[in-house]
């Protein structure tokens, strides 16, 4: 590869002290790090909302779907809306509640970096932080929300709604399970993350970033549940 | 020592790894990733041709007893297209171009060292390799692989009882399929990512090479088409497996009732080919990309619009997921909502005919160099042409009521989206070999390779488009029960043959491509004195890419034959030229 | 290399061409009475289309071989960004040529499919099954009679294979034959059923096809203009017997559909 000199005289100094100030990747820039994590789980969150809008076109398409009754001479629309449990409202009220744990998990991490930042002597902590309990606390609470989930499938169940016995049941079952299975692949993650911080040395701005990042995961979840419940209340 | 660089203040994210499992086994660096995602690509499109040479035998000697084969069944040639179209469209078209190419090159162009999220990386091409797996399994199970078409429309698919491989192959074929979607939307998350967050310093949006536009465009395409397709097929699944009737209405089967009512065939077409159609961009897009880079290059010219050519792939991209229902002319559709889909369709012929005038425009006063890969980027235009000629005519509805579902249709998208695409995989081959392995290809082999795949491919899929007017419909395992087609099994055995000495020429590139990595001529740092960012590492490039410097970019990517300039081509690193006052 | 894709590409462009003017392999003599208007859509996208293709590889061949790197004989490749205008115009110019063709073509299409049939059009009910057609004539009552899924026998044949309620009044007088007979120059109304898959029911003399879908009945309309057997296929893929999945549009004047419907009534006496 060649060097060439050209009409212009470049001083690469010059050149680089000015314009784009955005710095050189590595892995010590805390801003670089969470702005990178926060855009990826933005594109994440992008994916999971178009299983939930796919979801959520067939089962208002379905509603209105009429369909040749048996003895195939007139369309009918047999769409019959089962009656939600009432259970389901305190599931509600339970992951909004977790969603405010697990936002307070979130600042108290953000802060430590603050704080670990202004004074860097400060060695990697393990096991010593502030948002350890209130990431147990969201853990919890989201397993108190599958387990409630649990019940009212049961409560179904016992009514004689499972999931392949009318649409409107099957679109709940599928509703509230992918719902489901994805909450609890954000406990997962609150899980790891708890357990790094309690069992390895990293820094406050790993956790900080990990913290971050799930937590605006979960809120994202909380929201979806509130849409899928309004869904199912509502659309018609 | 290139000039405008930095030294390096940061370490690069990982230390490069020692064992031999962390190099090459579970590698986090992109460059081993997209190397594994382009032999995963090259073991399924021998597969995929292997069982389209099956079919095109069965086709003309029906009876024909193989070695280790035996008779192929009527049931087997149905699996057999099943297979073929799927393992191409998604282990091939989908895998090769972006998992492959795309994750060695994109964090190189624009100046990374590595893509955002490695383990992310890492993990979508195992869990894509696992859906590999998954399906090959489906051959060998019970009842065989599935038989109901790539495009599996239910209650074809849906119902155990339809037919033969719709057991336990159906189902392996779904979770195949599933495991796949999240395979790549892992990928489709990295590649967005690392390109809004880690261009280097000067590399602006407006000066990535066309080929990081074309992946970043086909990342957000895989991004919102891939959860459409889970969530379609874990319905399919639930009908199939759990008594649920998302997609089967109040039918019989073999005379006895399916068990199931009130569902919809058309639902799952609607979610199929709302992903359906943004997958046939996601297949041709990169190769655009790179069409246009090999055009700049081998004719020393800038690429003619660049901005025009950023606003057709950015105009391609959004149209393209609104135009599903032009699959879904003749399925009982409105015929209103037809009419709306179909002016959407010609709609999104105009940035690709745009492209067509570019590329023309590009090499127009060019100073053309026939290496391989200029010579598949030319044969590339060509073929987009022809496969993009006959869209118009299946997207006017009225034509299509006579197209539909006949070897036109089979030809269209073999001409734009196979081989196509296919030429686009050969010429990066050729182009990157040298940068990944250090060597040149043999350029002899490759333009016998060029010649006889260009001339054969047309000579298999050109005869198509006639075939598809004279009515013959595509998924007949038989040609001998419709009286019209009697006259068309001529063209149908001239095709055959053509087949035979296609896929014997793929030998030639696959021969070179082995036979190169230990005997090839050794490369330059820049074989092709082209300007883009890749060109500038070692080779092949050391673990982070850029050796613990980080490249600072002053130009675009596509500044050939400056007037003034002391060689025909300016990298995007050296220092911007300011041109002599005459 | 420049002289040879020159060649190559021409030669390929010339050769498709050629069979598409001659039409070695065309479309089948249209018989209904929608087929010319299609045919002569056919005709106005190929000549446009046809246009396009042949003008724009004949110049990528050109320009191959044209502007080949001449060595130091050459001049340098021209410097140049692009040319706004030009972009401008010939995306115009595309955009017109494609909406354009497809306006053109819009006018057949609302004919063909945004309205229903004619209120005197003969009914015929088409069912779709694993792997045969069966077509339903609703007889002098002019209704057709229910079905059920549990009746239907694909084996039985004719009422057995679709179902027939023959409890219900207004199937007594309903004709269920192998070949579909209609009459010359009238409007056929057609309603499509399947009992099992997607199946679609394709008539290239009559430029008709349909897919017939599992749980609604689909009416479409055609009208015959030309006497004589018409082979039908499956446009659908349905499983194993797809290929096998045919059957014959029998067209005949009025009075021989009268007689032959008559004489079908008769039999069910």
């Amino acid at each position: 590869m060649g060097d060439f000199t050209t009409t212009a005289s470049v001083d690469a100094a010059e050149v680089l002290a000015d314009g784009d100030a955005r710095r050189a990747p590595g892995p010590s820039d805390f801003a670089t790090r969470l702005r990178r994590a926060r855009l990826g789980m933005l594109v994440c969150i992008s994916a999971v909302l178009m299983i939930f809008i796919s979801y959520s076109s067939a089962y208002i398409v379905r509603q209105g779907l009429p369909t040749l009754d048996s003895r195939g001479e007139t369309l009918i629309h047999d769409w019959l809306p089962i009656q939600l449990p009432n259970f389901l409202l305190v599931n509600t009220l339970v992951l909004l509640l977790s969603t405010l744990t697990m936002e307070v998990a979130r600042r108290q991490a953000i802060h430590e970096v603050a704080l670990a930042t202004a004074d860097p002597v400060l060695p990697p902590t393990r096991g010593k932080t502030n948002e350890i309990p209130w990431l147990g606390l969201t853990a919890v609470l989201g397993f108190a929300f599958l387990a409630g989930q649990w019940l009212v499938w049961r409560e179904l169940g016992a009514r004689g709604f499972y999931l392949a016995t009318s649409p409107s049941s099957s679109f709940f079952y599928v509703l509230t399970g992918t719902h489901g299975i994805h909450l609890l692949g954000g406990i997962i993650a609150l899980l790891a993350a708890s357990a790094a911080t309690l069992y390895f040395r990293q820094s406050a701005a790993s956790r900080g970033v990990i913290v971050d990042v799930t937590a605006w995961y979960w809120h994202f979840m909380t929201l979806l549940w509130v849409y899928l419940l309004c869904l199912m209340k509502f659309a018609h | 020592m290139a000039t405008g660089e930095l030294a390096a203040h940061g370490a690069h994210a990982h230390a490069a790894p020692t064992s031999w499992i962390r190099k090459y086994v579970f590698s986090l660096d992109h460059k081993v990733i997209g190397i594994q995602y382009f032999f995963l690509a090259l073991t399924a499109v021998f597969v995929g041709m292997f069982l389209s040479l099956l079919m095109r035998i069965h086709l003309i000697w029906p009876g024909v007893s193989l070695p280790i084969f035996g008779e192929i069944q009527p049931a087997t040639y149905l699996s057999l297209l099943t297979m073929h179209g799927t393992i191409m469209v998604f282990f091939v078209l989908t895998t090769a171009p972006q998992g492959g190419f795309g994750n060695y090159f994109l964090p190189i162009q624009i100046g990374a060292p590595d893509m955002a999220f490695p383990v992310l990386n890492m993990l979508s091409f195992w869990v894509t390799a696992l859906a590999f797996g998954v399906m090959i399994a489906a051959f060998f199970v019970v009842g065989g692989a599935p038989l109901h078409g790539w495009t599996g429309y239910p209650p074809l698919s849906a119902l155990q009882a339809a037919g033969p491989g719709e057991g336990l192959g159906a189902d392996l074929w779904i979770t195949s399929i599933a495991l796949f979607c999240i395979g790549a939307l892992m990928s489709a998350l990295n590649f967005i990512t690392t390109t809004l967050d880690m261009r280097t310093k000067g590399m602006t949006l407006m000066r990535m090479p066309l080929t990081c536009w074309a992946w970043f465009i086909t990342a957000i395409l895989g991004l919102l088409a891939f959860g459409v397709l889970l969530s379609a097929g874990i319905l399919l699944l639930l009908d199939r497996n759990a008594g649920t009737s998302f997609y089967i209405p109040l039918v019989t089967i073999n005379g006895q009732l399916a068990g199931h009512k009130g569902g919809s065939p058309l639902l799952w077409q609607h979610l199929f080919w709302f992903f359906g159609h943004p997958e046939v961009y996601i297949a041709i897009l990169p190769a655009m990309g790179l069409c246009s880079q090999l055009l700049s290059v081998f004719s020393r010219k800038p690429i003619f619009g660049y901005k025009a050519m950023v606003y057709a792939l950015l105009s391609i991209g959004f149209l393209g997921f609104m135009v599903w229902g032009h699959h879904m002319f003749m399925s009982g559709m409105s015929p209103y909502t037809a009419f709306a889909f179909s002016v959407m369709t010609m709609a999104i012929g105009v940035p690709s005919a745009i492209k067509t005038f570019n590329w023309l425009s590009t090499i127009w006063k060019g100073r053309i160099r026939f290496a391989s890969p200029m010579l598949f980027a030319l044969g590339f235009v060509s073929l987009f042409v022809s496969g993009g000629i006959s869209g118009p005519f299946l997207a006017q509805p009225v034509l299509d009521i006579q197209l539909h579902d006949t070897y036109f249709v089979i030809g269209h998208f073999h001409l734009i989206m196979g081989v196509a695409s296919i030429f686009g995989m050969f010429a990066a081959t050729y182009y990157w070999f040298p940068k990944m392995f250090g060597r040149m290809m043999s350029e002899g082999m490759a333009r016998w390779h060029f010649l006889i795949t260009l001339i054969g491919t047309y000579a298999i899929f050109m005869p198509m488009h006639y075939l598809g007017m004279a009515g013959h419909l595509r998924r007949y395992s038989q040609l001998t029960e419709l009286n019209y087609l009697h006259p068309l099994v001529g063209v149908q055995t001239f095709m055959t043959y053509a087949a035979f000495v296609t896929i014997g020429g793929q030998f030639i590139f696959l021969f070179n491509l082995f036979w190169s990595m230990k005997f090839g001529k050794r490369a330059s740092d820049n074989p092709w004195e082209a300007t883009t960012l890749e060109w500038i590492t070692a080779t092949p490039p050391p673990h982070d890419n850029f050796g613990g410097h980080i490249p600072v970019v002053f130009n675009g990517p596509y500044e050939y034959s400056v007037p003034g300039a002391p060689r025909d081509f300016v990298m995007q690193t050296d220092p911007p030229l300011v041109l002599k006052a005459h | 290399m420049g002289l040879v894709l020159l060649v190559v590409i021409w030669l390929i462009t010339f050769i498709s061409a050629y069979f598409f003017i001659a039409k070695t392999w065309w479309l089948p003599v249209g018989a209904s009475a929608a087929a010319a208007g299609i045919d002569h859509h056919f005709g106005t996208t190929y000549l446009l289309m046809g246009f396009v293709f042949v003008a724009a590889q004949v110049l990528l061949g050109l320009f191959a071989w044209q502007y080949r790197d001449r060595g130091s004989a050459g001049k340098p490749a021209l410097y140049s960004h692009g040319n706004n205008t030009l972009e401008i115009t010939w995306t115009v110019l595309t955009a017109v040529l494609f909406i354009g063709l497809n306006f053109m073509s819009s006018s057949i299409w609302a004919s063909e499919r945004f309205r229903p049939a004619v209120s005197n059009a003969v009914q015929v009910e088409v069912t779709g099954m694993q792997f045969a057609w069966y077509f339903r004539y609703p007889g002098p009552d002019g209704k057709f009679g229910a079905t059920k899924p549990e009746l239907q026998d694909p084996s039985a044949g004719s009422e057995g294979a679709i179902g027939l309620d023959t409890t219900d009044p207004a199937s007594k007088d309903d004709v269920v034959a192998g070949v579909m007979y209609v009459p010359v120059n009238r409007e056929i109304e057609v309603i499509l059923r399947a009992e099992d898959v997607i199946h679609s029911f394709f008539i290239p003399a009559m430029r008709f096809k349909q897919d017939a879908v599992p749980g609604i009945a689909i009416h479409m309309h055609f009208t015959p203009i030309t006497t004589g057997d018409y082979e039908v296929a499956c446009s659908q893929l349905c499983g194993l017997g797809h290929y096998k999945m045919h059957g014959i549009l029998r067209v005949v004047s009025q009075k021989d559909f009268d007689e032959w419907l008559a004489a079908r009534e008769a039999e069910k006496q």
